[in-house]
């Protein structure tokens, strides 16, 4: 019997010596090598921040794979029958591991508690982690200067309006650096999904509905803007690219593109969180949402279609 | 049941599953006829297209519709056209339908035609402002390429064509505006009003289906 606890010492040593050694240098390799390349990237900070969430779960999952592999490598090597000895009949071992079940859903079940409060607190930084929170955020930027930017849907395209700039509508996103941007999603039609991949937001277009997501853009650049929800016959030719500009340049641009786009902005709805499309069929109007008034004046400082143009931001 | 009225059930159930089968195979890979327009060098293709309020004959004869001249000179019932990369495409559409005030009048604006204008009846226009008059009735949009041009509706009241072609001799605003095509590849483009009578938000039926409402421009080396 001592013959046999001292096997099993000896055995426990190499599979634990090997299991914190494999871990070790596989976390470190996954961390340093592939950690700064998983997606979303660090367009921005809830893109960061999805980063480091996904790689802290696979450094938290490396070492229960490896735990895995290695326990049953070790044992096909170690334990297997013999050709020549007697078939494996079983034995109390087998039957139950009193040591190894308890550390196994001990170990298991603080891995998983662990994710569980990590995760939480990720989604509930503030800012949230670039999901759509609704049309009543919970967890807001700390910034008290957010740019808000209306994301409407419509089969099969989507536009922007700015309501600090006087409400214009565009086919273009831009989005100042380093400016905490507040996107305000809603749909003139079906359910669409605003995807910008590289920014790490995400949020649901509904009809009727303000779906507001948070992001701060950390890196200049283009990305890409999807639409994640089936909607429709041209549902994949729904994307578009957007830029993440200086300040400056985005000043520069939405001031110009208001300029440009003036004749058309006087003839737009006065801007509203939510549109309500007439649903005759084919008598297109579109009216704001009266359960749900917008004053841009008193949230954003924002004027109105029609008023002077402004030369700088409020 | 007698052994012929079996084998004669049998018969008549497995016509009919094998007839079934071919018209859903037949029509799950039908698509419209694709129209090639070709041009000398440094020398614009012409593309001619008319919308109708409703079709007037076929298995959809109220929905609404596109519809293309063919070089020569005959009306197809297809979206589905191909031009020379790199080339200067005129474009003229014989509008026939009535309109609306949109649901977004960010599409009222003329964008990505040379110029950024176009003209109806022969006068040049950058927006439509859809609230007042007859409001606009289609939009001739390709989002690919930044393409959008609204299409004055017809007086509703007037005696609007109802049956596909559509000739001069009825109401009509022709609108007409230029784009350089891109390099080789396919591009679709659509019309943005939910148009489509009948469907919930206009967004259904000819909407949803190429040769209808919606179409490809194939662009060829």
């Amino acid at each position: 019997m001592a013959d046999g606890r001292s096997d099993d010492a000896r055995h426990w040593q190499r599979i634990i010596g090997l299991w914190v050694v494999t871990s070790a240098v596989a976390d470190c390799l996954y961390y340093f090598l592939a950690g700064p390349h998983i997606p979303p990237g660090t367009m921005s900070n809830t893109a960061d921040g999805a980063q480091f969430d996904f790689n802290v779960l696979i450094i938290a999952a490396l070492p229960v794979i490896l735990a895995v592999w290695i326990y049953m490598g070790y044992a096909i090597v170690n334990w297997r029958a013999s050709r020549e000895g007697p078939e494996p009949v079983g034995g109390p071992r087998a039957r139950s591991n009193v040591p190894i079940q308890t550390t196994w859903i001990v170990f298991t079940t603080v891995l998983v508690m662990f994710l569980f409060g990590f995760g939480t607190y990720e989604l509930v930084q503030p800012g949230g982690a670039g999901g759509g929170e609704g049309p009543s955020p919970i967890w807001t930027p700390a910034s008290h200067d957010v740019l808000p930017i209306q994301v409407i849907g419509q089969q099969w395209k989507w536009t922007y309006r700015y309501p600090t700039f006087g409400g214009f509508e565009t086919t273009d996103l831009v989005v100042p650096d380093n400016t905490a941007v507040a996107f305000h999603v809603t749909s003139l039609d079906v359910i669409h999904d605003f995807w910008v991949y590289q920014l790490g937001v995400k949020a649901d277009a509904n009809p009727g509905q303000d779906n507001v997501a948070y992001t701060t853009p950390q890196q200049l650049g283009s990305f890409v803007v999807r639409c994640d929800e089936l909607c429709g016959l041209w549902h994949g030719a729904m994307y578009d690219y957007g830029k993440v500009v200086t300040p400056a340049q985005f000043q520069a641009w939405a001031t110009s593109t208001e300029r440009q786009l003036a004749a058309n902005t006087k003839f737009l709805p006065p801007f509203a969180w939510t549109y309500t499309p007439d649903a005759n069929g084919a008598d297109g109007g579109l009216y704001p949402d009266n359960e749900d008034p917008y004053s841009p004046v008193e949230i954003y400082g924002a004027k109105q279609p029609g008023e002077p143009l402004p030369s700088t931001k409020k | 049941m007698p052994k012929a009225g079996r084998l004669a059930t049998t018969l008549a159930l497995l016509i009919a599953v094998i007839g079934g089968v071919v018209f859903a195979i037949s029509n799950l890979t039908w698509q419209p006829t694709t129209v090639a327009f070709t041009a000398g060098p440094g020398q614009p293709v012409n593309v001619t297209l008319q919308t109708v309020g409703a079709y007037g004959s076929g298995i959809h004869p109220t929905w609404v519709s596109y519809m293309l001249r063919t070089p020569d000179g005959r009306w197809e019932h297809t979206t589905m056209w191909q031009v020379p990369a790199h080339t200067r495409v005129n474009v003229t559409i014989y509008q026939y339908d009535s309109g609306s005030p949109l649901r977004n009048q960010q599409i009222g604006m003329v964008q990505g035609t040379i110029g950024g204008v176009a003209t109806l009846n022969g006068k040049t226009f950058s927006v439509i402002n859809a609230n007042v008059g007859n409001g606009v009735g289609h939009t001739f949009s390709m989002p690919s390429l930044g393409i959008n041009v609204p299409l004055y509706g017809n007086n509703a009241n007037a005696n609007l064509c109802s049956a596909a072609p559509c000739t001069t001799a009825s109401p009509n605003n022709v609108i007409r505006f230029s784009f350089w095509s891109p390099g080789p590849g396919t591009y679709p483009w659509q019309c943005f009003v939910p148009c489509a009578l009948g469907f919930l938000y206009g967004n259904g039926g000819p909407m949803q289906t190429v040769g209808w409402m919606d179409g490809f421009m194939k662009v060829v080396a």
